[in-house]
Order: structure tokens, then C-alpha cells, then sequence
């Protein structure tokens, strides 16, 4: 598989490409987006056909199980009916264990296919997977170039229009950091103002010291009231 | 979860101005995928914000190719590595011949994050002009 960032790096050298031209065909997103759903319907029959295997490689374990039970079953049987001179019945059990190694023979070899199956299959799975997550990510860095190619378009008509023609980097720096000067020399100002005028002001400081200010209290209102009344009287 | 980049853009223009670090934010839509974001006084530097197909890219464009000077080109793009990840929330860029700082952000980042990547962007881009000053004309 051919690496995405060769592809998009191709794709992005100047010169090659027109502006505005897609970086993958129409035709080879579309053939990729195809190959995604494929890979996850391969992906969904993967897993429910694993979830089949894997229930009959359980039963199929359970068989072999039975059976070899079953024969040594069949053996000691027959080892018995020899000890007590039963010879045509020890016969028949020797058949039987002769039919059931038969039969154990068939069920592992099925259970080992089975076996090997599962393990194919989990690889089918990973393979799937692998291809989605890889054709997911590159379509993704595809779709993503093909956005900032957009935006560069934009930022290029927007910044060649209008008055604020492409300034160089260093007088834009420049004209930011002296318009940000001109509002932190406007604040000094206006703290400067707003001490003169404001709270810091003189009068507010020799109202402070109790000296002049027009601050009349009720005290000293009915003071003077007191005062004009006895200068009548 | 914001899907539409006028909505967005408008949520993060009117948050709170502690949450816009303090500076005023303007944008405008210039087409249906790409929004204009102008940092009170900074017009020079605009911050482009695009939808891409499952991001948010936030870029603000440095200066072009014939501002660099060209024997200083290599040491430029040392440098610009060196910073790329100290630089907070950006990463240097080139877009076609032009030079930039970005970031990228998931679709459903909040108008707070959106807000933090711009202003923080913006902060970058003035401190990346400066650092790289020596290497322009």
C-alpha cells in the first residue's frame, strides 16, 4: 500500500497542481469509500460467522470429550467381562471401543479444521479492521487537505481584497504592538485623569482631612440651626 | 454537536469576556465553510476558522514565501520546529506559499475551547512573527 503522505505531499507541491483541483479524483474517493463497506460487510459476516465456528468447536470439544469417556468406559468393561471368563461379552466391548476410535478419529479431525477456521477467520477480522481504520484515516487526510486547500483560497482573495492589501509580517507586528501601546498609553491617561478629577482629587483629600468640603451631617445642620435661633432670641 | 460555523462562531463571540481572555472578538462568514475572526486590535493578523470534514481548523497566516529571506530558509524551519511544540494549543504550518499557525479541534469542542484556541492563537502568532523575525526581509 502506498503511503496517504506521499500521496497528499505529490498532490500539495506547487506548480503541479491547479488551484482549487481536488488532491484525489472523484472517482478514487469513491472507489475508497466503497472499499470501506466492503470491508466492514466483510467484517460483520467475519464476526457472526467466527461466533458459528466457535459454538461448534465447543460442541464439537465436547464430543471428542464424550467419546473418549465413552471408550474408557467400554475398556474397562471389557477388561471386567475378560476377568470373569465373559468372553463374548468382552468381544462385543472391544467392538464397541473399535466403533467409538472410529468415530473419535472423524470428530478430531473435524474439531481441528474447526480450529483452523477460527484462526483464519480472526485473521480475516484484523485484515478487515486494518483496511477500514487505514482507508478511514487517509480519506480523512484527503477530505481534511481538500478543506484547507478551501480555506487558503478564502484567506487569499480575503487578504489580497480589501485595503489591507498582504502587509509584510513585521509592519503588521509592528502597527498591532503600537496601536496596543496607544490603549495602554490611553489607560495611563485616563488613570491619570481619574485621579485628578476622581477620587484622588484635592478637595477629596482635604475632605479626607476634614478640611473644607461641603459633607453638611445632621449634626452640624441642627448646630447651626441651634445657633441662628439663639442669635434671634 | 456544532454543526454550523455561524452558530459556533457566534456562541464564541458573545461569551464572557474573561472567557475571551479579555479581548474582543468579530467574525464574519465568508463562505459556508470558512469564518473570518478578527481580534480586536489586531485586523493585520485575522484568524480563519474552517469546518473540515471532521475538525475544526483555526489558522492564522504568518507571511508569504517572498518575505523569507532565502538563505535564512533552513534556520527558519529549525526554529519553527524547535517552537512547534513548546508553542501552546498551535502548530507551525505552510499552506501553498504561505506560512502559518494552526490548531486543530474536534467538531464538538465547546464555544470556551473554540475561544481559548483563538485567542491563544492570535497571542502565538504575534510572539511567532517576533521569534522569527531575524529570517524575514
Amino acid at each position: 500500500m502506498s503511503s496517504i503522505f506521499g500521496k497528499l505531499l505529490t498532490a500539495l507541491r506547487g506548480g503541479a497542481r491547479e488551484a482549487g483541483e481536488a488532491v484525489m479524483d472523484a472517482n478514487a474517493t469513491r472507489i475508497y469509500t466503497q472499499e470501506i463497506e466492503d470491508a466492514k460487510k466483510n467484517l460483520g459476516k467475519a464476526k457472526r460467522d467466527l461466533t458459528n465456528i466457535m459454538a461448534s468447536q465447543t460442541k464439537g470439544a465436547r464430543d471428542v470429550k464424550q467419546l473418549q469417556d465413552d471408550i474408557a468406559k467400554y475398556e474397562a468393561s471389557a477388561l471386567s467381562a475378560m476377568e470373569k471368563n465373559e468372553e463374548e461379552l468382552a468381544l462385543s466391548c472391544a467392538e464397541k471401543v473399535g466403533e467409538l476410535q472410529t468415530e473419535l478419529a472423524v470428530q478430531e479431525q473435524v474439531l481441528a479444521q474447526t480450529a483452523a477456521q477460527v484462526i483464519k477467520l480472526k485473521a480475516l477480522i484484523k485484515q478487515s479492521e486494518t483496511t477500514i481504520r487505514e482507508h478511514e484515516r487517509e480519506l480523512k487526510m484527503v477530505k481534511t487537505t481538500e478543506s484547507v486547500q478551501k480555506a487558503t483560497q478564502s484567506i487569499t482573495n480575503t487578504q489580497h481584497a480589501g485595503a489591507n492589501k498582504l502587509l509584510d509580517a513585521k509592519s503588521s507586528l509592528d502597527r498591532i504592538k503600537a496601536r496596543q501601546q496607544h490603549t495602554f498609553d490611553q489607560m495611563d491617561a485616563a488613570e491619570v485623569l481619574e485621579n485628578e478629577m476622581g477620587s484622588g482629587s484635592l478637595d477629596d483629600k482635604l475632605a479626607q482631612a476634614g478640611i473644607g468640603g461641603n459633607k453638611n451631617s445632621a449634626s452640624d445642620i441642627l448646630a447651626k440651626l441651634k445657633q441662628g435661633a439663639a442669635n434671634k432670641g | 454537536m456544532n454543526k454550523n460555523l455561524k452558530e459556533l462562531m457566534t456562541q464564541v463571540t458573545t461569551l464572557d469576556d474573561e472567557k475571551r481572555g479579555g479581548l474582543d472578538l468579530s467574525f464574519e462568514i465568508i463562505d459556508e465553510q470558512v469564518a473570518k475572526v478578527t481580534v480586536e486590535d489586531r485586523d493585520e493578523l485575522p484568524i480563519f476558522i474552517t469546518m473540515a470534514d471532521d475538525q475544526l481548523l483555526c489558522i492564522c497566516s504568518l507571511f508569504d514565501e517572498s518575505q523569507v529571506t532565502p538563505e535564512s530558509r533552513m534556520a527558519m524551519f529549525e526554529s519553527m520546529l524547535s517552537l512547534n511544540i513548546p508553542m501552546p494549543l498551535s502548530s507551525f504550518a505552510k499552506m501553498d506559499d504561505r506560512y502559518a499557525v494552526f490548531g486543530a479541534m474536534s467538531l464538538n469542542s465547546s464555544a470556551e475551547d473554540v475561544a481559548l484556541e483563538i485567542t491563544t492563537l492570535s497571542d502565538n502568532s504575534l510572539d511567532a512573527i517576533e521569534a522569527l523575525s531575524d529570517y524575514l526581509n
